[in-house]
């Protein structure tokens, strides 16, 4: 492919932008500049990713040989513990909306900030708070009751520091509520002329379908954690059965919030792959309505499967199909999506530029994560596949294989619009490719390994299933590679990177009508929108000089 | 060396489990094919040296609800085909054979209704169905077998007791695991099924046993704990007359109507208020934490055999007085064993 041989383009830097327009330590922590929190937290989620990958690391390593021969077995269950609360609350929920939306929410709908930009940073000093908290927990000794907490094991059993662990998931519930708050607000609000709803970019349905969850959803595990602080502490009997309590109902609270935080999790990533398959296709997305309700749909009836989670737990025969049968609804705004999105190529005038080359690793991915999910809501098949390595390689499929390709596919993507230069086509073009082999080598045997009733967290394991396991950390391997490469290529760039322009993909969406990167009011004048969503232009044509 | 893929095939059920996951495996298999060829074909043949130009095209109608409406029907044909399993699952067949099970931290403990004692290990006849009846004495684990496709997690104090059952296909020693996870030696929660022909396992049950049988220790407990100074099955008792008890529809004093089962006894024992039996009054005391997991069970064996008969008096032992049943044609499984002590 002809990336190198390309025309330069005959772009500046603009003068003064959101990074220069102030300096110090103290224009960055007092900012509140939705743009630059945006950096703050990008800075903050990187961070906690590289603690949770390097206990995922530690954790393969682990898992060599059948008798795992890294770490004890107390210091196993800390580190996949530990990895888990890393990387869901603290980077897989706050990653997408709290960096990327961040950035784009206002920029996307014409607006100069935030409604709320005060308690947009103050949604970033808590979730620094939390963070802290949870990162004392581990130096001062690790948890050790998974990522979910179960009771009674969490409220009475357990001697590590779950109440600390658990205050630092209180205080990062907040800040999401808080971002969640904001976003839901400025698409009400602060929409430019002229911007309807059905003519938002997608990327703003999903993050508004994620904001209602984030508000409906993340008070109540506040709550359900803080019920286990308060028995741990207290002794009080909500979940001890010896003192009268319930333990099964904290797996029902838990699982209201922690279900539809799965979608927090990947519906701001469909988003994404919604912006990034029109621009590389050059075509508006296949059934926009469809694709936007679909996001709608998620968020509603993602409230309504939490029971899945349970079939094992002994609920009623008739709460169970119950359940299942939701769970099955749930799949088709997923699938929906899926081939809206395959459609959009269909005719268009498609190049393989890294974002897109992460939606063609998205698509895939996502599609057998999320057709593993039908395994798991046929409850007869899932009384054998629960808690299994089955249901691990499943949602790593859906959070990583899908999430995460989603995100790094978004950020190279909205790069040169954030730092105002390119990346490095090759060397990105090289690690998403590196990503998507390591990422199928660790997972794909996990499907099989779950199958044959290899079950979650075990330290130790028969031998039989020494070689998949083998495979699985090899893969691991190569996909840790993947993950340094954009880090080291994407600070690179900060200098060396060509200078972009406004619009180097020749997008659609307000945000690539202002200056990249944009400059602290985000545009000179309010921008006046009278076209319909994703109309591709012979001007935007000719400004596409990367595509 | 040899890497296996595919679990044993073990129980009854497994089959059919297998079939289900095949379905679906194609199901998969077909969208997944389908998504990445017309990604692939798309992006060959509409590439922007061969393409410059796209086709604006917005969507289709027809086509949308389509592809809406084909994959709900395959989620409802899997989602019954899932059900009909579940429902296969959850309802242990009539006349199984019990074994009850006890998780702690960190161990499997099963006593057989004739007094024998296993840790880790579970030994069971093939060509029986087998019904698990199982509590935790500490935190949630869960009865896992693979081969046999059966888990349910093992819940303390529950009300019920979590029932699992199965019918072993052929003999062999199975993974028996513990699924949910349980604090630092959760991955050494293992143990072994080991299912037997049927003459193998007779001869086993006849060089085990422990003290007697389950229902013999129950009753035990049931004269030392002082429980038939109320429980006396005469008209003037101050507790209800359990003589025929189990699987019987007890009216409470609020008005429900309960079937009296294995979590019935339990609860009764453990939070005697909770269902009060109609004409008497509250006056049990609790006795939770004064009678171990396994003692609960041996009285709640015990409960099961009074047919008809003085409580406090001899437990009838006699073959055709049996409650576990099915379980005539195991001669050696009825009599108390005051023999050798239990295998483990």
């Amino acid at each position: 492919m002809a990336t190198v041989a390309q025309v330069e383009p005959q772009f500046t830097m603009p003068e003064e932008h959101y990074i220069n327009e102030d300096y110090g330590i103290r224009s960055w922590l007092l900012t509140k500049d939705h743009k630059r929190i945006a950096i703050l937290y990008l800075i903050s989620v990187t961070f906690f990713f590289a603690i949770g990958g390097l206990m995922a690391t530690m954790i393969r390593i682990h898992l060599l040989t059948p008798t795992g021969n890294l770490v004890s077995h107390d210091n196993y269950n800390k580190l996949f513990t530990l990895h888990g609360i890393m990387m869901v609350f603290f980077f897989l929920v706050p990653s997408i909306p709290a960096t990327l939306g961040n950035f784009l929410m206002p920029l996307m709908v014409g607006a100069k900030d935030l409604a709320f930009p005060k308690i947009n940073l103050l949604s970033w000093y808590i979730f620094m708070i939390g963070g802290s908290i949870t990162l004392y927990a581990l130096v001062a000794g690790g948890v050790d009751t998974g990522w979910t907490f179960y009771t009674p094991f969490s409220s009475v059993y357990s001697n590590t520091h779950v109440v600390t662990a658990i205050v630092g998931i209180f205080f990062a519930g907040f800040s999401s509520i808080l971002t969640g708050l904001n976003f839901i607000v400025t698409v009400h609000r602060m929409r430019a002329p002229g911007l309807t709803w059905f003519r938002l970019p997608l990327f703003v349905w999903s993050m508004y379908a994620t904001s209602i969850i984030m508000m409906l959803g993340t008070p109540v595990v506040a709550i359900t954690l803080s019920l286990v602080a308060l028995e741990r502490v207290f002794h009080l009997g909500i979940f001890n059965p010896a003192l009268g309590g319930d333990p099964v109902l904290f797996q029902h609270m838990f699982w209201f919030y922690s279900h539809p935080a799965v979608y927090i999790m990947i519906l701001p990533g469909m988003g994404v792959i919604s912006e990034l398959v029109t621009t590389f296709s050059r075509k508006p997305v296949f059934g926009y309505k469809f694709v936007a309700f679909s996001s709608l749909a998620i968020a509603i009836f993602g409230f309504l499967v939490w029971g899945h989670h349970l079939f094992t737990a002994g609920m009623s025969i008739y709460a169970a199909l119950l359940f299942s049968l939701i769970s099955f609804l749930v799949a088709i705004p997923s699938a929906i999506k899926t081939f809206a999105w395959t459609a959009t190529m269909y005719k268009g005038s498609i190049s393989y530029k890294t974002p897109m080359l992460y939606v063609f690793g998205f698509l895939g991915l996502f599609c057998i994560g999320g057709l593993t999910g039908l395994f798991l809501a046929a409850v007869g098949l899932d009384i054998h596949m629960q808690d299994t390595y089955f249901v691990v390689a499943h949602f790593h499929y859906i959070m990583v294989g899908g999430m995460v390709m989603a995100y790094l596919g978004g950020l190279h993507f909205w790069w040169p619009k954030m730092t105002g230069r390119m990346y490095p086509e090759a060397w990105a073009k090289l690690s998403a490719l590196i990503v998507f082999v390591g990422f199928n080598l660790t997972f794909f045997p996990q499907f099989i390994l779950g199958y044959m009733g290899m079950p979650r967290r075990y330290a130790a394991y028969p031998p039989e299933f020494q070689v998949l396991h083998v495979l699985s950390t090899a893969g691991a391997s190569i996909l840790a590679l993947g993950y340094l490469l954009p880090m080291v290529y994407f600070v690179w760039s900060l200098r060396y990177g060509q200078i972009a322009g406004p619009n180097p993909w020749g997008a659609t969406g307000l945000e690539w009508k202002t200056t990249s990167p944009p400059h602290k009011h985000n545009f000179d004048e309010t921008p006046i929108v009278n076209e319909e969503p994703y109309n591709y232009t012979p001007e935007l044509e000719r400004q596409a000089t990367f595509v | 060396m040899n890497i296996p893929l595919f679990p044993e095939q073990a129980s009854t059920v497994a089959k059919h489990v297998d079939a289900l996951f095949f379905f679906i495996l194609a199901v998969t298999v077909f969208f997944t094919l389908l998504v990445v060829i017309l990604v692939a074909l798309f992006a060959v043949k509409y590439r922007r040296e061969k393409h410059p130009i796209a086709v604006p095209i917005h969507g289709n109608i027809p086509l949308e609800i389509t592809w809406s409406a084909i994959p709900l029907a395959i989620a409802m044909v899997i989602f019954v085909w899932g059900g009909v399993i579940y429902f296969h699952l959850s309802r242990p067949p009539a006349g199984s054979m019990e074994v009850y099970a006890i998780g702690k931290q960190w161990m499997w403990k099963f006593e057989h209704p004739n007094g024998t004692r296993e840790i880790n290990e579970l030994h069971v006849p093939v060509g029986r169905d087998v019904k698990m009846i199982m509590t935790s004495q500490d935190v949630i684990h869960s009865f896992y077998v693979p081969a046999f496709r059966v888990k349910n997690d093992v819940i303390p104090g529950n009300e019920r007791y979590s029932v699992a059952w199965f019918n072993a296909t052929k003999a062999g020693e199975y993974h028996l695991f513990c699924a949910e996870y349980c604090g630092t030696l959760h991955s050494g929660m293992i143990g072994k099924v080991i299912a037997m022909d049927p003459a193998d396992y007779e001869r086993w049950q006849s060089g085990g046993g422990g003290e007697g049988s389950m229902a013999a220790s129950g009753e035990k407990l049931f004269l030392q704990l002082g429980c038939s100074t109320c429980h006396r099955g005469d008209a003037g008792a101050r507790g209800p007359n359990l003589n025929g008890l189990f699987g019987a529809t007890v009216q409470l004093a609020d008005g429900r109507k309960v079937i009296a089962d294995e979590g019935y006894v339990r609860e009764s024992i453990q939070n005697p208020p909770a269902k009060v039996v109609a004409g008497f009054q509250p006056i049990m005391p609790s006795f939770q934490g004064q009678i171990s997991e396994e003692g609960i069970l041996q009285l709640v064996e015990y409960v099961k055999h009074l047919k008809a008969q003085t409580p406090g008096g001899p437990v009838n032992v006699a073959p055709e007085s049996n409650s576990v049943p099915g379980a005539t044609n195991l001669p050696n499984q009825q009599a108390p064993l005051t023999a050798a002590p239990g295998k483990k």
